[in-house]
């Protein structure tokens, strides 16, 4: 028994049978995320028409649209990329292009891992503590974009430091020794080599900032709000947290409404991600190196 | 007359390597100069230390002098920059920046603020006849230089350091990625430009640093071993490690 099936499992049978597990865990991974959105277009699509988008709730937010939830997100996204962005791809280009190895160094990179790590909603109370309350912002969308700026942070500084340091060191080295100085370099040569990976961080946190809802549930989302926001320190309503609102807490709630915000949520989402796909291809087929 | 001159010259790196001990050469003017030996015998290190491009890597101590024109290329107030603008140097594998032809060959003038565009149509005009691959570019200036062959791109490399107008040329084994046609290329090249520069050549085997030499400097692990005029070093040299590394018993 034991010899026959020493020989029915041959080399090349083995390498069939591994290939073949390892192809059908691939596709497991992917079964539920096209289920989701599958089931998500089903469910949601009915709800979608332009009154939907395009309009204030109405009746206790079980009619018209979710207009200031879109613009809500759409506010907040842009904020945490004015607060995240500069700040972040800067400290990349210090960690990448000139930090010494030294204790400094590691304590900065320590930091950065563990701010990943920290669960979103302890961000949410980090920024009611200093944002809302201690610096008076109140909940507004700037204190909101700031919480969710430092929850960005960390995505931001890691891949961007990784593509700054995908860049081939041979290029700084020719670039120094033709008199550039490091900065030159950075800003000539590195940069412009590093930017779609760059992008592609920025964009992959972004997204993550705009689906949040523990960071902006007390600095800035708003249960309901009938006008959309007027300046930087106005409430604001947000899509995931509309979303959690309709149900939840609100009763008597048509369930075609709930799947509708769920598919603009997730169009939103998805959308940023597809223009970070395109980005990276675009980028890597004009690659020269 | 000396262009360079080394004195007492010593480098140790910071993994506790120690690559160069207390180096003393002249490098004279207008004359092809090849430093050869075995690999990790100094040469690159030495290299790096002209221009000082060593000062991106580790160094743990570094001793003794470097002379170019009979100044301290390491006394304090000397800007590095200076430095590597008058002593251009061209790599083992051709490295051209991910830019157009035209941009890689003003890439040193323009780091340095160079901006008036007729000029410098013609350093790249210039630099590019020099190195012999105007003829083969010159429709195509604005493609990418990574579209080149390997051949081509060293030249490429070598019209870079030349559009700098620098005094001495460093090439470090410029031929080693090279095939044979390419190779002859660069080297009747640098026979060419050694009347108006002073080059430094580590050759990448011992044939074409016979070919090359005016004079050629024997390095073994760090120690300069011996140095003479090239006819001298490769028909009768005085040291019995020289001998066996020409005649290939090691390296």
């Amino acid at each position: 028994m034991e010899i026959k099936l020493r020989k029915y499992f041959t080399p090349a049978r083995k390498e069939k049978i591994g290939e073949s597990t390892l192809i059908l865990f691939g596709l497991i991974t992917v079964l539920p995320i096209i289920a989701l959105i599958v089931f998500i277009i089903i469910k949601g699509l009915p709800a979608i028409s332009w009154t939907f988008l395009t309009e204030m709730p109405k009746n206790g937010m079980r009619e018209g649209g979710i207009l200031p939830a879109i613009i809500g997100t759409f506010y907040l996204t842009l904020g945490t990329a004015l607060f995240a962005v500069p700040p972040g791809i800067a400290a990349a280009i210090f960690l990448a292009e000139y930090a010494p190895d030294n204790r400094a160094t590691r304590l900065i990179r320590i930091a950065i891992v563990n701010l990943a790590g920290i669960p979103s909603v302890v961000y949410g109370l980090f920024g009611l503590g200093l944002f809302v309350i201690f610096l008076k912002f109140g909940i507004s969308i700037l204190a909101a974009s700031l919480t969710l700026s430092i929850m960005t942070l960390p995505v931001i500084i890691s891949t961007a430091e990784e593509a700054l340091r995908a860049v081939p060191s041979s290029f700084r080295v020719v670039s120094i020794s033709l008199g550039a100085t490091r900065w030159q370099t950075i800003r000539r040569i590195v940069l412009p080599q590093a930017l779609p990976g760059i992008l592609t961080g920025v964009i992959l946190g972004l997204e993550r900032a705009a689906g949040e809802t523990a960071p902006i549930l007390f600095t800035g989302a708003a249960f309901f709000l009938p006008r959309l926001p007027q300046s930087p320190m106005d409430a604001t309503m947000a899509l995931p947290y509309h979303l959690f609102v309709i149900s939840t807490q609100v009763p008597g709630m048509p369930v075609d409404i709930q799947y509708g915000t769920v598919l603009v949520l997730l169009a939103f989402v998805l959308g940023m991600n597809i223009l970070a796909s395109v980005i990276r291809s675009r980028a890597r087929a004009r690659r020269q190196w | 007359m000396e262009k360079i001159l080394i004195r007492d010259f010593s480098l140790t790196y910071s993994d506790g390597q120690e690559s160069l001990k207390q180096v003393n050469l002249a490098v004279p003017e207008n004359a092809i100069t090849v430093l050869f030996g075995p690999a990790g015998g100094g040469k690159s290190s030495l290299l790096r230390s002209i221009n000082r491009l060593n000062e991106l890597a580790d160094v743990a101590e570094q001793k003794g002098q470097i002379l170019l024109n009979g100044q301290d290329i390491y006394a304090p107030g000397v800007n590095p920059i200076d430095i590597r603008r008058k002593v251009g140097m061209v790599f083992s594998r051709p490295v051209v920046l991910p830019l157009s032809i035209y941009d890689n060959v003003i890439y040193g003038n323009s780091v340095a603020g160079q901006k008036n565009r007729k000029l410098l149509d013609q350093q790249v005009e210039t630099a590019l006849r020099q190195a012999v691959l105007w003829e083969e570019v010159h429709d195509r200036l604005n493609d990418p230089a990574a579209m080149l062959s390997g051949g081509q791109q060293q030249r490429l490399c070598l019209a870079r350091v030349l559009a700098l107008e620098p005094e001495v040329i460093m090439l470090d084994e410029p031929t080693s990625a090279l095939d044979p046609v390419s190779t002859s290329k660069i080297e009747s090249l640098l026979q060419e430009l050694k009347r108006t520069y002073t080059i430094i050549l580590a050759p990448h085997n011992t044939q074409q640093a016979a070919r090359m030499a005016d004079f050629a400097a024997f390095f073994l692990q760090g120690e300069l071993i011996e140095y003479g005029t090239g006819d001298i070093m490769f028909t009768r040299p005085k040291d019995q490690r020289t001998q066996d590394y020409i005649s290939g018993r090691f390296g």
